[in-house]
């Protein structure tokens, strides 16, 4: 299983702020994104340049390797302080 | 000490905390940061801050190591609210004690530059014509440029 969140912006437009998927061999957060981009329109949002991702809470790229039980978050560039 | 927190935070307690446990260093810096009431648009009301619970905590402590990489100091104090934060309220502290003041300065624009571009938080604006998430600006990834 990997347990995928989103934030801010990105989630409200998704109208998703978490989905749980089956793993299915994906090796990288790419093929992750794929999989999601499969699941309709709306979610060619993932492909926007400013889109950022973290595995398991680390600030990572696109082509960082994942597993199964990883936590993969996506959301639009920080904005506190 | 890193807090994430939706509550207000005394200055002059979290100073006094500092100095209480700065012993032998020779400076605090400290800066705090406050909600403005307009944005390039009109006024602002308020604010509403999401984050990344877990993730939000270990990209702060991870500046703070990096900052102590980069200078000799001694403590570090963040503190960032999240939810609704009215204007003009404190939104953010940094709290920095060294042995030398030019080392806690430079650590606390350090702290605070890093913590913009990378801690997962995001601001959303109470406008006239209500809530409108924040852009992130260029100046600010411009400024890491310094370190």
């Amino acid at each position: 299983m990997i347990k995928i969140h989103f934030f801010a912006s990105l989630s409200e437009r998704l109208g998703c702020s978490n989905i749980n998927l089956e793993y299915a061999g994906e090796h990288t957060v790419a093929d992750v994104k794929q999989r999601l981009l499969e699941k309709g329109h709306n979610w060619s949002l993932l492909n926007e340049q400013s889109v950022q991702v973290a595995v398991n809470q680390t600030l990572s790229k696109f082509d960082a390797n994942i597993n199964d039980g990883d936590e993969i978050a996506f959301f639009p560039p920080v904005t506190g302080g | 000490m890193i807090s994430v927190q939706k509550d207000d935070f005394n200055q002059g307690a979290e100073y006094e905390k500092l100095r209480q446990d700065a012993a032998g260093d020779g400076a605090i810096v400290t800066f705090t940061g406050l909600v403005r009431d307009f944005n390039d648009d009109g006024s602002v009301s308020m604010i509403r801050l999401d984050h990344y619970p877990g993730m939000t905590e270990k990209s702060l402590m991870n500046i703070c190591v990096e900052a102590r990489q980069r200078w000799e100091l001694g403590q570090i104090r963040i503190i960032h609210r999240i939810g609704v934060v009215e204007a003009s309220e404190q939104i953010v502290f940094i709290g920095v004690s060294a042995k030398h003041r030019k080392n806690a300065f430079e650590a606390a624009e350090f702290i605070m530059d890093y913590l913009k571009t990378s801690a997962p938080l995001w601001k959303q604006e109470g406008t006239a014509s209500g809530m409108k998430w924040v852009e992130s600006k260029k100046s600010d990834q411009d400024a890491l440029a310094r370190w």
